[in-house]
This record gives C-alpha cells, sequence and structure tokens, in this order.
C-alpha cells in the first residue's frame, strides 16, 4: 500500500518536475536567445520576466479554440494529446537519483526500474512521431501535411543512427537497465569517455528527434508557415510547443544519463555523506547535467542555421547511418580484443 | 578589364576534409555566439531609462514668453511660409486696449496650430522667426489615440510663466549671431 501510494506521489513530483521545468525552459530559451542577441529577452512580467511562462500559459487558455471545417475532428484532437502523452512517457524510467532510505525502507527515486529501460525510452521516443503526423494529416492543410511529412521522414532516417549508437553503448555496457549504466558509471567513468562518436551520433540524432534546430524541417517557419501545427491555436497548439520542451528535457535527462554519468559525480564518494545527503546531491547534479544540456540545445538553436531538406537526409542517411555501422564494428572488434 | 577592384573571383575548390565534417565552423560559430553573451546589451529599457538627447534635440516647439510674460509672436507667418511641411497654420488678431499684459505688439496669433503628424522637425520655422518667438526643444511628442490629438494648438505650444522652458542650448554661437543679424533687419 505504502509503495503504490509512494509511486504515485513520485509520479506525480516528476509530471510537475517536467511541466514545471518546460515552462520555465520557455523562458530560459527566450532569455538565452536575447543575451545571444545582445538584448535582454523578456523582462517585463515579474522580476527578470519570471512570469513570463505564466503569461503565456494565460494567453494560450483564452485565445480562440479554432478548428478547420474541413478537418478530421478525432484525429485533430488526438494529435496534440498524443504528443504530449508521449513526451511525458518517458520520463517513467529515468533514474533521477540514488535511493532514499526513510526508516529502514527504500525509495527509489525512479518511477519504474524497467529491465528494458533503454529499449522503453526508443519505444515511446518513437512513438512522438505519431502526434505530429496525426496532427498535420488531421489539418487538412497542405503546409501541415508537408511538415509531417518531413517530420515522420526524419524520425525515421535519424532513429537508425541513433539506434546504432546505442547498440554500440550497450554492447560496452552489457545491460539495457537504466540503473546498471549509470552505476557503471561512477568516478570519471563516463560512457562518453568510451564512446566519443556515439554519443556524437546521439546527439545529433536528439536534436533531429526533438525537431530541434537545425533539424525543425516540421515547423520552418519560413518555409511552411509553423508546418504541423499550422492549423492549431489556443491551448492545442500549446500542447505541441510545449511537448517540444518537455521531449527536450527528457532528452537531455537521457543523455546524461547514457553518456555523463546521471547522478553520479566524480569525487562525490568521498566526501563521506550520509546517503540520503549523498542522494539529494546527486539529484541535484543530475537537475544541473540536464539544465546543461538543455542550454546546448538553445546555443545550438541559436547558432546554426536549419539544414536543407537533401542535406538532412543526406545527413542522416550518408554520414550519420555508416559512422554508426562503422563505431558499432570497432567497438565489437575492440571488446573482442581486450576479452 | 576590371571597373574596381573590389570585385573577387569565386572560388570553386572542393573542401578539405576538415570543411567536410563541418564540425570545426560549427564550434567557431558557437564560440562567436557565446561571445555576445557577456557582451554589452544594445537594449534602452525605456520607461525606467530614457535614451540620452543630444542637447540641441529638435523636438516638441514651444512658443516664448518674453521676460514680462508677454507672447512674443506676432502672428507674422514666416514660419508657417518656411515651414517645408506645411505644417502650421495661424490666425492673427489685433491687440485690444488693456491686453499689453498678454501680447508683446499690437497684432498677436488668435490661433496658432501645428499638426505634429506634418511636422518633420527640421527647424526652419526656428530660423524664420524674426520675434525668437518659437523654438524647438529637446522634448518628444507624446502619443495619441486620435489624429485630431497631433494638432497642437496655444493651449498646448505656449509655455506658462511658472514652467519656462530652457531653449539657450539651441542658441549655439552661431545660431546666435545669425540671429543678431536678423534683429537688426526685423526687429528695431
Amino acid at each position: 500500500m505504502l509503495y503504490i501510494i509512494y509511486k504515485l506521489v513520485l509520479i506525480t513530483i516528476i509530471l510537475l518536475v517536467s511541466l514545471g521545468i518546460a515552462m520555465y525552459a520557455t523562458l530560459l530559451e527566450r532569455k538565452f536567445a536575447g543575451f545571444l542577441q545582445d538584448r535582454f529577452g523578456p523582462d517585463r512580467a515579474g522580476k527578470w520576466g519570471l512570469l513570463q511562462p505564466v503569461a503565456d500559459g494565460v494567453k494560450l487558455f483564452f485565445k480562440e479554440e479554432y478548428m478547420p471545417n474541413t478537418a478530421d475532428k478525432f484525429l485533430y484532437i488526438l494529435g496534440p494529446s498524443l504528443t504530449m502523452l508521449v513526451a511525458l512517457l518517458t520520463s517513467a524510467v529515468i533514474p533521477w537519483g540514488p535511493s532514499i532510505f526513510i526508516a529502514g525502507t527504500e525509495f527509489s527515486l525512479q518511477v519504474a526500474d524497467l529491465n528494458v529501460g533503454i529499449l522503453y525510452v526508443f519505444a515511446i521516443m518513437s512513438m512522438g512521431v505519431y502526434g505530429i503526423m496525426i496532427g498535420g494529416w488531421a489539418s487538412n492543410n497542405k503546409y501541415s501535411l508537408m511538415g509531417a511529412v518531413r517530420a515522420s521522414s526524419q524520425m525515421i532516417s535519424y532513429e537508425l543512427a541513433m539506434g546504432l549508437s546505442i547498440a554500440s553503448l550497450i554492447m560496452v555496457m552489457g545491460s539495457v537497465r537504466l540503473n546498471d549504466i549509470v552505476d557503471a558509471q561512477q568516478g570519471w567513468n563516463w560512457n562518453v569517455i568510451y564512446q566519443p562518436v556515439g554519443f556524437l551520433i546521439f546527439f545529433i540524432c536528439a536534436l533531429a528527434e526533438t525537431n530541434r534546430h537545425p533539424f525543425d524541417l516540421p515547423e520552418c517557419e519560413t518555409e511552411l508557415i509553423g508546418g504541423y501545427h499550422t492549423e492549431y491555436s489556443s491551448m492545442k497548439l500549446g500542447f505541441y510547443l510545449f511537448s517540444e520542451y518537455i521531449n527536450m528535457f527528457v532528452s537531455s535527462a537521457i543523455i546524461s544519463t547514457l553518456y555523463f554519468g546521471g547522478y553520479h559525480f566524480p569525487f562525490i564518494d568521498k566526501l563521506g555523506l550520509s546517503p540520503n545527503v549523498a542522494a539529494i546531491v546527486g539529484l541535484m547534479i543530475f537537475f544541473a547535467k540536464i539544465i546543461g544540456f538543455i542550454m546546448l540545445f538553445m546555443w545550438i538553436r541559436w547558432t546554426l542555421p536549419r539544414f536543407r531538406y537533401d542535406q538532412l537526409m543526406r545527413l542522416g542517411w550518408k554520414i550519420l547511418l555508416p559512422l554508426a555501422l562503422l563505431n558499432l564494428a570497432i567497438t565489437g572488434i575492440v571488446i573482442l580484443a581486450t576479452q | 578589364m576590371t571597373l574596381t577592384n573590389r570585385s573577387k573571383v569565386v572560388s570553386n575548390k572542393k573542401f578539405s576534409f576538415w570543411e567536410m565534417i563541418y564540425l570545426p565552423a560549427i564550434f567557431k560559430g558557437m564560440a562567436i555566439t557565446i561571445s555576445h553573451l557577456f557582451r554589452k546589451k544594445t537594449t534602452v529599457c525605456y520607461p525606467e531609462v530614457n535614451r540620452p538627447f543630444s542637447e540641441v534635440y529638435r523636438g516638441l516647439h514651444v512658443l516664448k514668453l518674453d521676460d514680462q510674460g508677454r507672447e512674443r509672436c506676432t502672428a507674422c507667418g514666416l514660419c508657417a511660409v518656411a515651414c517645408p511641411a506645411e505644417a502650421i497654420t495661424m490666425v492673427a488678431a489685433e491687440r485690444k486696449p488693456g491686453e499689453e499684459k498678454l501680447f508683446r505688439e499690437e497684432k498677436y496669433a488668435k490661433v496658432y496650430e501645428i499638426n505634429m503628424l506634418r511636422c518633420i522637425f527640421c527647424g526652419y520655422c526656428e530660423d524664420a522667426c524674426p520675434k525668437e518667438a518659437i523654438f524647438l526643444t529637446n522634448r518628444t511628442v507624446p502619443s495619441d489615440y486620435e489624429r485630431d490629438g497631433f494638432i497642437y494648438g496655444k493651449d498646448k505650444l505656449v509655455e506658462t510663466l511658472d514652467k519656462r522652458v530652457d531653449v539657450s542650448k539651441r542658441q549655439t554661437a552661431s545660431v546666435l549671431e545669425f540671429k543678431k543679424d536678423k534683429h537688426h533687419k526685423h526687429n528695431q
């Protein structure tokens, strides 16, 4: 009973934290963009613009709910709901921190310790494209459809290279449980050191999977007028925009977990902290890593121009996929030679 | 034949390996963008901070009173003639006995209007004025919801005795020299 209550509380907290971080990621993005462009960014709503996400949310809620009369009603609503749902689902398997012990009982900071953790993450993340595809299709608008088609082809092209880069990581780790992967990275044993090429491929593919610059072809304001969400308004549009930031948060969490030691940090075991304090510190370190990656995503967004569609396809199929295969082969050879 | 020395020969050379993989160029670009994070911001946070104006800024006009508080303007119409945007209109009237405290000379402007939407703030009215009655100041014309609100009459243009507008900054040495010359011609 206690177990169920604890898990429910944990799920609620993770949900709220994901939403909160996504909310403030929008502000961070605008602030960061402003500072990179020698401006201040939004600073009128509240101190340093801290109430800006609230103002944006209120605005989106009060916007007119518009639905094109040629749209498929059911799919039109399903699109953004699915995107949001899928974006939130991934966070279930991420180990947020070491277990906390209260009165001898262990409380794991992970909702579900799946033994197929990475596969679950992949299964859910690749479902993310359905929301975009369904939304673009249901809008019955050529720009939306173009955006949806681009999103799905981009997703398929980059998932292969992503899967292969993960495959070589799994070969090194010998486990697909996220907890095992995190625990194997204590001290300086971060996977990024053993798999630098794999990390690079994974990171580029993560940018593509979350539809961030320079791979934001599904949205593509200049060519497609917003792409798949052209016909959306009010909170449905909000769901689409919001899920992009949740995706970014979850992707950053997964990158930190897989390649940057998750909640581990060098010298943390040398500080002599009690397990519970160490767990809190680990949690904070994990979040610092996540926010660092979110800022890296934004930094890239405000530096690089968007790829052309053929360049995107060439990069995916002709460069990343062979490179991932090569990485896989070399990893295999090295493992075979050292055993 | 080359007309200028600015033409460049287009290079179609193949990319080298480091250029092919793009990553060095990407890191260079990211270094450039992050360097802007620490630069001085160009934004002027307007309601709290005002952008500094030049001392001789040409903004909202003022109709000056003389040292005894009488209107200097005699409605000669030279400013309206000089105005390239035709923003100034006026109606002249004769001074009645008993109004000597209000108007300096026998003729005065009963109506004096400047359309601030037409005005280009060139300052020719100020140059043309033989009585040193109109000046441009470093105040700005505030925004308004109606077009009519931008037609400024004497109620908004004439300075009040308790709130004199300082225009001495506009009268630079060369301006004073110029005005002195006019003074002899018109204002004896």
